[in-house]
């Protein structure tokens, strides 16, 4: 028997919303203590900050450029690398439970094997993997799927509504009758993607996804070795937790958080002072992505919206704590905790009222950028609690589960075992993080490489609709932990930048060639 | 509400009229389209099923041999608005581009088109360069004529089911 692996990931949660993090509005005990036993990462990394690139990230163990995954849309090849496969071959049961997004999700042609499984009634199926043999899809001998709701062809939802149809009306609808991200407002205060969903807890999907884990790990025998990719669709908008839980937090009682600027002329100049894609947005004068509502103009959140937000974001993350919670209870009951790794952490970051916005986009700063990261290596194991202050990324998480089994990792991997305290990060040379962002949709098209290093954040351009390739951000994390001045121009630190440049394009992987396409919006 | 407008190509080494005598061909287009399990063609109107299980009714607007040009328009379903044109363009005697165009609102549906005319110019790319697949045997079993030529009228009423060679195949030339 080897050491077994509970692998935890939520969709678009900041790290401030954790209660090890500092974090006030949620309650999150089990994670906390799970933190308290093990490693809290004060800086985990995405290399994408939205889904698809970055869940790519996490399974290959690859940066973007090199996974070819380049922005929401394009789908991970079926026979990409993957650390479930490697586990897969080394005995372990291997399960996803929850959401993939490695192949699009809007998919009327039914071309990518994850939507078809759920109506294929079955949990996985026969994929080629890398090296020319065929085996269970992405090295996955179990997975049952959600997403954020009801709609669409995975598991979830096929179980809601079949089992309980008139539950899907009381979900928001993500997106809207024109097929773009939903803009319509709801709640008390008519935020973006809000609703009171009168769903009952047990029906909504992140109790689904632990139910169905506890499920998978009741059908294994008492000596498997396991490696349980445990994925919540929360706290990724739409924000319609069950109606029942919203009393845990009271919108009105939510301050502000710190990096929403109240006054509207001195946020409008921070924006003015970052390259011309962020005003634009926030204006609505360009939509970039697919992310965020297309009719939805980030000028127009008021206050109150960002609390109500906030609330209920929290009220998610809460639920979340408590499913692990119970998932937890379900593992210690067949005493294989002293064995058990559990790494939590999420896929990117949300803006949360960060300089008047919300959502996700082409946006390198903390609000997308910082991630929970905790990693309760198997008590048995015998590692001292730690905090890991430097850089980290997603990219260290494949080897690092293949550290954990015992496993050497695989050429193909980009990253590094995660370090168990800063003397080992130092002594392994981790401190440095790349993030990449290219954006190509209805003629618009967005080009970010960004280098998180030595207590800066440096981000370059490259030419584009809006940019002349000559833009940069360039942020003093210990000095401006909000990013609020963009020293890119300031001679003072020009060194500095020019050195994480150089850096940066010395480190970053060669392009996967050819580009892979683009096959839906999301 | 936006509408969206992608253009997806494939460079072949195979001839144009060699080509044109798969894209010509709008009843085998399942043969050569992932995600396409069927297609019938009544007339002007073909009827494509998808993967999912979802038809989508089209109209049949150009099938020009002269220009090797192929378009056609999606009615209902997600759609409001849709016009597909196909390109065959001669690169010298042994190779051509081929276009698949998309213009669609909503601009999601676009998209995803792209992303599936892509996969599809692919496949035909692999085929025509096999000399061999699907698509060519459903066009070699019922053959209409060879060289690229125009077709002439059309009987009314006719229609074409690849996969049941012993019906016409259609060849709107208008």
């Amino acid at each position: 028997m080897g050491r077994r692996i509970l692998f935890v990931t939520t969709d678009q949660q900041r790290y401030d919303t954790l209660g090890c993090n500092g974090g006030t509005l949620s309650r999150t005990p089990v994670v906390d203590g799970l933190a308290a036993a093990g490693i809290r990462y004060e800086r985990a990394v995405p290399q994408s900050v939205v889904c698809m690139p970055s869940r790519s990230t996490i399974l290959t163990g690859q940066h973007p450029s090199t996974h070819g995954v380049w922005m929401n849309g394009v789908a991970l090849p079926v026979d990409a690398p993957s650390v479930a496969a490697v586990l897969h071959r080394a005995g372990y049961r291997t399960a996803l439970v929850g959401k993939p997004h490695f192949q699009p999700f809007v998919d009327p042609f039914g071309r990518f094997a994850e939507n078809g499984l759920a109506r294929a009634e079955t949990t996985t199926t026969e994929s080629p993997w890398p090296d020319g043999t065929t085996g269970p899809h992405r090295g996955f001998d179990h997975l049952e799927l959600a997403t954020h709701g009801p709609f669409g062809p995975l598991h979830y939802a096929r179980w809601l509504t079949t089992t309980h149809p008139e539950a899907a009306a009381g979900f928001y609808a993500v997106l809207d009758r024109e097929l773009e991200v939903n803009a319509d407002g709801g709640g008390a205060t008519g935020a973006p993607q809000v609703k009171d969903n009168p769903v009952p807890r047990d029906w909504y999907h992140t109790d689904w996804v632990a139910d169905r884990t506890i499920a998978w790990l009741d059908a294994l025998d008492d000596g498997d070795d396991w490696f349980c990719w445990m994925s919540f669709p929360d706290p990724h908008h739409p924000w319609d937790p069950p109606a029942s839980e919203l009393g845990r937090v009271d919108w009105r009682e939510v301050p502000l958080p710190a990096g929403y600027v109240e006054d509207a002329s001195e946020r409008e100049r921070i924006l003015d002072a970052k390259p011309r894609h962020w005003r634009l947005w926030y204006d609505g004068a360009l939509v970039s992505n697919f992310e965020a509502p297309a009719r939805w103009v980030p000028a127009t959140l008021t206050p109150d919206q960002v609390r109500e937000v906030n609330a209920r974001n929290a009220v998610e993350v809460e639920l979340i704590d408590e499913a692990l919670g119970r998932v937890l209870a379900a593992v210690a009951a067949r005493g294989w905790d002293d064995d058990l790794d559990v790494i939590v952490t999420t896929d990117h970051g949300e803006l949360q009222g960060d300089f008047g916005l919300l959502f996700k986009g082409p946006y390198h700063v903390d609000g997308l950028m910082r991630l929970p990261l905790v990693w309760r290596p198997a008590p048995a194991a015998g590692v001292a609690p730690a905090a890991v202050t430097g850089p980290v990324g997603l990219v260290d998480l494949a080897p690092t589960f293949c550290a954990i089994a015992g496993l050497p990792p695989e050429p193909w991997m980009e990253g590094a075992p995660l370090p168990v305290d800063d003397a080992d990060a130092d002594a392994r040379g981790h401190g440095c993080a790349l993030t990449e962002w290219d954006s190509e949709l209805l003629g618009v098209d967005v080009h970010l490489r960004t280098i998180t290093q030595g207590g800066w954040v440096c981000t370059t351009y490259g030419p584009g609709t809006v940019h002349d390739g000559t833009e940069g951000e360039l942020y003093d994390l210990a000095d401006d932990p909000l990013q609020r001045v963009n020293r890119w121009d300031d001679p003072a630190a020009r060194g500095v930048r020019d050195d994480l440049v150089d850096d940066l394009r010395r480190r970053l992987p060669a392009p996967r060639t050819p580009r892979l396409p683009l096959d839906a919006p999301v | 509400m936006r509408r969206g407008s992608v253009r997806r190509e494939v460079v072949v080494r195979v001839d144009a009229d060699t080509a044109w005598r798969v894209v010509g061909r709008p009843d085998v287009l399942h043969h050569w389209f992932p995600g396409i399990v069927d297609c019938r063609v009544e007339g002007d109107t073909r009827t494509v099923t998808l993967g999912t299980g979802l038809a989508l009714q089209e109209t049949i607007l150009t099938n020009d041999p002269l220009q090797r040009r192929f378009q056609y328009r999606i009615a209902g379903g997600p759609f409001t608005e849709h016009l597909a044109t196909l390109d065959v363009v001669a690169l010298g005697d042994d190779a051509s581009l081929i276009t698949y165009a998309s213009d669609a609102a909503p601009a999601t549906m676009a998209i995803v088109l792209g992303g599936a005319t892509a996969g599809a110019l692919a496949e035909l790319r692999r085929q025509l360069e096999a000399g061999e697949g699907p698509a060519l045997a459903a066009v070699a079993a019922v053959p209409e004529r060879s060289g690229g030529r125009p077709a002439g009228p059309r009987p009314a009423g006719d229609a074409a089911h690849a996969g049941a060679p012993d019906r016409p195949a259609h060849r709107g030339g208008r």
